[in-house]
């Protein structure tokens, strides 16, 4: 699977290939070659939902300027001002 | 007894004194008219009634503490000192204390800032960007202590926890409020690696909302390139980031309501697609099966009949498996969409060839007439294990 797949190209994928097999005037190889291929993004959008959730991220820069993410451990956390 | 001769210093000055004195600081209502802001920042007009006007000036340091507007025709009370100009003999009020006379200062503020906006086009509909459907991460601006973030945070993580929330901490009320949340939107901007961006925060009196009602926020949340839900405060208030945003939510919750889907549903959906998939792919077989049947009962070909009777059998049998996996998977639902996934996954093409069919090219397209190729044609066979090249002998009829 490559590695730029999204969620929603996934999903807008699933929805061309349930277009192209309903229209019917396809080969056999080919359904069977896009039926393969959306297994894969149904296997690939199913792993993506099971993903457990993740810490909240807090957005700052550093000295240099440059973007850092560090995780917000308490919800709602001090404030630091 | 001889006559009192004034210089016109001396009398203005007399006058300035009796007049000025005699009229400590006051309060005084009006209408505003020949209003004009100097570009030092100083602000002249006229006060006026049915029958009367006066001159007045409100000096820039002042000026700058008001949050609406001047205009001709607003109708104010104002504190000032009537104050003598000794240059040109004319006297005015020196504003101290401006305020809308009938209607609240902030809420006078923010009708004149809606309409300026509305008028400029920010809050039109069809530059609203479109939000994503299924964003992966997700920019909030908020306080790190109100219960705003709390609520957001635990709606997400309820309906897609798949998806990844970056806080950008500001303050949300208070001075300085509106250039801390401007300049937040401006940074996860620049950040760029968000989906889609939650500016807001919980209820409170409008005061409390204020940095909301600011133009500064206005321009920046019309300035983002990426999509913002506004959320502020109750379902009732309305602010003017509201009206600029791509989506108003009511309330923070709402907001993660609307940012996210749910991931139950969609795990239906993929269910959905999985179902719909495999009937159109049987239907296709069954269409498949027909034509070589028919092939078969009009072929007139030499290879041993009971070869070709071998392959539509198997194609019956497959075709069965799958009709009979298909009507289980009907009845119950996940575990068998999985085995008819793995058992569907058996006919692409390689496992086909692993049951003793094989292919055959020319010119590297796969043959599927017998009018594609002439005798003495070469062509490729391709079997489960390894390939081989054929010369065509003789050619059978065409379907």
């Amino acid at each position: 699977m490559k590695k730029s797949l999204t969620f929603e190209k996934a999903m807008k994928r699933l929805e061309e290939i349930g277009d192209s097999l309903e229209s019917g005037d396809i080969a056999l190889e080919e359904s069977l070659k896009l039926y393969e291929e959306g297994i894969q993004l149904i296997g690939f959008c199913q792993q993506k939902l099971n993903e457990v959730e993740k810490k909240v991220q807090k957005l700052s820069r550093n000295a240099e300027g440059e973007f850092h993410t560090d995780s917000l451990d308490a919800l709602p956390s001090k404030d630091e001002a | 007894m001889e006559k009192r001769i004034y210089t016109v210093s001396i009398l203005t000055r007399e006058i300035k004194a009796l007049l000025e004195t005699s009229f400590p600081r006051l309060w005084v209502e009006g209408e505003i008219s020949n209003f004009k802001r100097h570009s030092s920042g100083h602000l002249y007009f006229t006060l006026k009634d049915e029958n009367a006007q006066i001159r007045c000036a409100m000096w820039r340091f002042k000026a700058d503490e008001l949050r609406f507007r001047l205009e001709d025709g607003l109708k104010v009370l104002l504190e000032a000192d009537v104050q003598v100009y000794e240059r040109s003999g004319t006297y005015q009020l020196v504003v101290q204390q401006l305020q809308p006379a009938g209607v609240g200062e902030l809420q006078l503020a923010f009708e004149q800032l809606k309409k300026r906006l509305q008028a400029e086009g920010l809050f039109d509909s069809d530059i609203k960007q479109e939000l994503p459907l299924y964003p992966e991460r997700i920019g909030i601006v908020t306080s790190p202590t109100g219960a705003a973030i709390r609520d957001i945070v635990s709606v997400i993580q309820r309906r897609y926890p798949p998806a990844e929330i970056l806080l950008y901490p500001v303050k949300v009320q208070g001075e300085g409020a509106g250039t801390e949340i401007a300049a937040a939107i401006k940074e996860f901007n620049e950040y760029g690696n968000v989906d889609v961006l939650i500016v807001g925060r919980g209820g409170g009196s409008l005061e409390d909302l204020w940095a909301f009602n600011e133009e500064i926020v206005a321009r920046a949340i019309f300035s983002s390139r990426i999509p913002i839900i506004s959320a502020v405060g109750h379902e009732i208030d309305f602010s003017i980031a509201d009206f600029v945003a791509d989506r108003r939510a009511p309330t923070p919750s709402a907001a993660a309501e609307i940012v996210v889907p749910d991931r139950s549903e969609l795990r239906g959906i993929l269910a959905y697609y999985q179902e719909r998939y495999q009937s159109h792919l049987l239907q296709k077989l069954n269409t498949f099966r027909d034509k070589i049947v028919a092939f078969q009962k009009s072929y007139a070909f030499r290879r041993p009949e009971d070869l070709l009777y071998q392959k539509v059998q198997r194609l019956d049998e497959l075709w069965r498996l799958i009709q009979s996996n298909l009507e289980y998977t009907l009845d119950r639902k996940k575990q068998r969409l999985e085995n008819i996934r793995l058992r569907l996954r058996a006919l692409n093409p390689s496992e086909v060839l692993r049951r003793g069919y094989s292919i055959c090219y020319k010119d590297g397209q796969i043959l599927k007439d017998v009018k594609d190729v002439k005798t003495l044609d070469m062509v490729q066979v391709k079997l489960h294990k390894g390939q081989f090249i054929s010369q065509v002998q003789m050619l059978g009829e065409s379907e």
